[in-house]
């Protein structure tokens, strides 16, 4: 039987879409078969390797990921431990003993380690299958932090915010002398002594969100810091 | 006396005229606006989000909860009264069930998503028109679906099939029938079948076989609309 792929790679495609025909490939993220055709089952960017077509999901809450850093708020304060608002459907539950490397007397004032609405970068431990969240603030450069600036940019997009090995983000910090932390779900903190740079800075990661699709953007980025 | 040709000059299996846009609700996660003839239909998704009462959720699977709404001023008549009624009622339940079909929410256990349709014009078709501009504001949350439904009405006037009744054809004074259909157009599937009226079967199958056919042509306009959103992108 002739397989073919129908889909180009980097194409935009919408759900129902035929991606490819035949048994010689196998659906991932994003694709489904039906019959001998795979079809797209979201909005994203096609992307194939070998045998196996997948697609970046362009748009989309935060789904969360074992070993992903993210950036949340705390939303209310439980007996032995927090709950962090990650931009999940449920709130992350930060436990007692993973939230700092101190020991913690029982029946202490939790409010002394993290209060209402403090922002904390921590690492997500456990996702279970009903999207229950454990999460862990015990860890290098895991902490509360401090005054800054907040932006939230789509999660979709934070890789392209990152970019290869970080180089765009390494950029931005190159150019600007800020210090940035992109959290996975689409949480972004700024924070530079210099109102101006700081400023310039959110523009810039602004800039990418929006043209996050388009090519040659570390060049756009780097031309747009340096003037 | 057959009805030989429609009140407003179009052919009987042409609708009205078809305009779509994705993402037009910036606050929501994903939105979409759909207009066919006069009637207009905003939709907003928001979710996966927790669900209010909890009694409501589903430890399997996510739960689709639609809410149509004609606005006071939409219609050509009187002032429509505000808030919710029987029908608004019942037409939120079929979009639930037209749309539901199409979507995997097995990803988001004990969470809701919630779809608000607002009709800002209405003319005829209004959950054809919500249906449409619904399914295409799934697609724009990123929901997870097999195809992007689309709806239209089917109909016979005085002994003529055709398709999209507008609202002179709905009020016409002898034998009607008013078929609105929803579509899975990937694989033909009905997911909505409801009638007002009496239709034989002979034309019941021939008016179904030209809704399916029609339906297809309107879900090419849905996916151009949510391609469009990352072209306009690109220009800048």
């Amino acid at each position: 039987m002739s397989s073919e792929i129908i889909a180009k790679e980097k194409d935009i495609v919408v759900p129902g879409e035929v991606l490819a025909v035949g048994m010689d490939f196998l659906p991932s993220n994003g694709t489904y078969r039906n019959g001998d055709k795979i079809m797209a089952s979201t909005v994203g960017l096609v992307n194939i390797k070998g045998k196996v077509i997948k697609l970046i999901p362009l748009r989309g809450k935060y789904n969360p990921k074992v070993g992903d850093t993210v950036i949340g708020k705390v939303s209310d304060i439980l007996f032995s431990g927090w709950k962090v608002d990650i931009g999940c459907t449920n709130d992350a539950v930060l436990p007692l003993q993973e939230a700092s490397s101190d020991y913690i007397q029982r029946g202490a004032d939790l409010t002394m380690y993290f209060d209402l609405g403090d922002y904390i970068t921590c690492k997500i431990t456990n996702v279970t299958s009903q999207k229950l969240i454990d999460i862990s603030a015990n860890g290098p450069g895991l902490r509360k932090l401090g005054t800054g600036r907040l932006m939230n940019v789509s999660c979709n997009k934070v890789p392209r915010i990152i970019g290869k090995q970080g180089s765009m983000v390494n950029t931005i910090k190159e150019h600007t002398g800020s210090k940035i932390i992109v959290g996975q779900n689409g949480v972004v903190w700024v924070k530079n002594e210099d109102p101006v740079k700081e400023l310039l800075t959110a523009q810039a990661i602004k800039m990418i969100e929006d043209n996050a699709h388009t090519p040659g953007l570390t060049d756009k980025v780097t031309s747009f810091l340096s003037r | 006396m057959a009805y030989e040709k429609r009140f407003d000059g179009r052919a009987f299996e042409d609708t009205r005229e078809i305009d779509a846009k994705a993402g037009v609700v910036k606050n929501a996660d994903g939105s979409a606006w759909f207009k066919i003839g006069k009637t207009e239909a905003i939709a907003a998704v928001y979710g996966p989000r927790e669900i209010y009462p909890r009694f409501k959720q589903n430890a399997k699977e996510g739960v689709l909860q639609c809410f149509y709404n004609m606005m006071p001023f939409s219609g050509m008549g009187d002032r429509v009264r505000p808030g919710g009624n029987r029908r608004s009622k019942e037409i939120s339940m079929v979009i639930t069930n037209a749309l539901k079909p199409a979507l995997d929410l097995s990803e988001y256990p004990n969470s809701a998503i919630d779809v608000f349709i607002e009709l800002p014009k209405t003319d005829a078709g209004s959950r054809c028109a919500s249906i449409c501009a619904a399914a295409i504001a799934l697609a724009d949350a990123g929901i997870p679906m097999k195809d992007v439904v689309s709806a239209v009405a089917v109909g016979i006037v005085d002994g003529t099939v055709l398709v999209d009744l507008d609202y002179a054809e709905e009020a016409f004074e002898g034998e009607v029938a008013d078929i609105p259909i929803a579509v899975i157009p990937s694989t033909g599937e009905l997911t909505l079948l409801q009638m007002d009226g009496r239709i034989s079967k002979d034309n019941l199958i021939k008016a179904l076989e030209l809704g399916k056919q029609v339906s297809l042509k309107i879900s090419e306009v849905q996916k151009k609309a949510l391609k469009e959103v990352y072209e306009v992108q690109n220009e800048n």
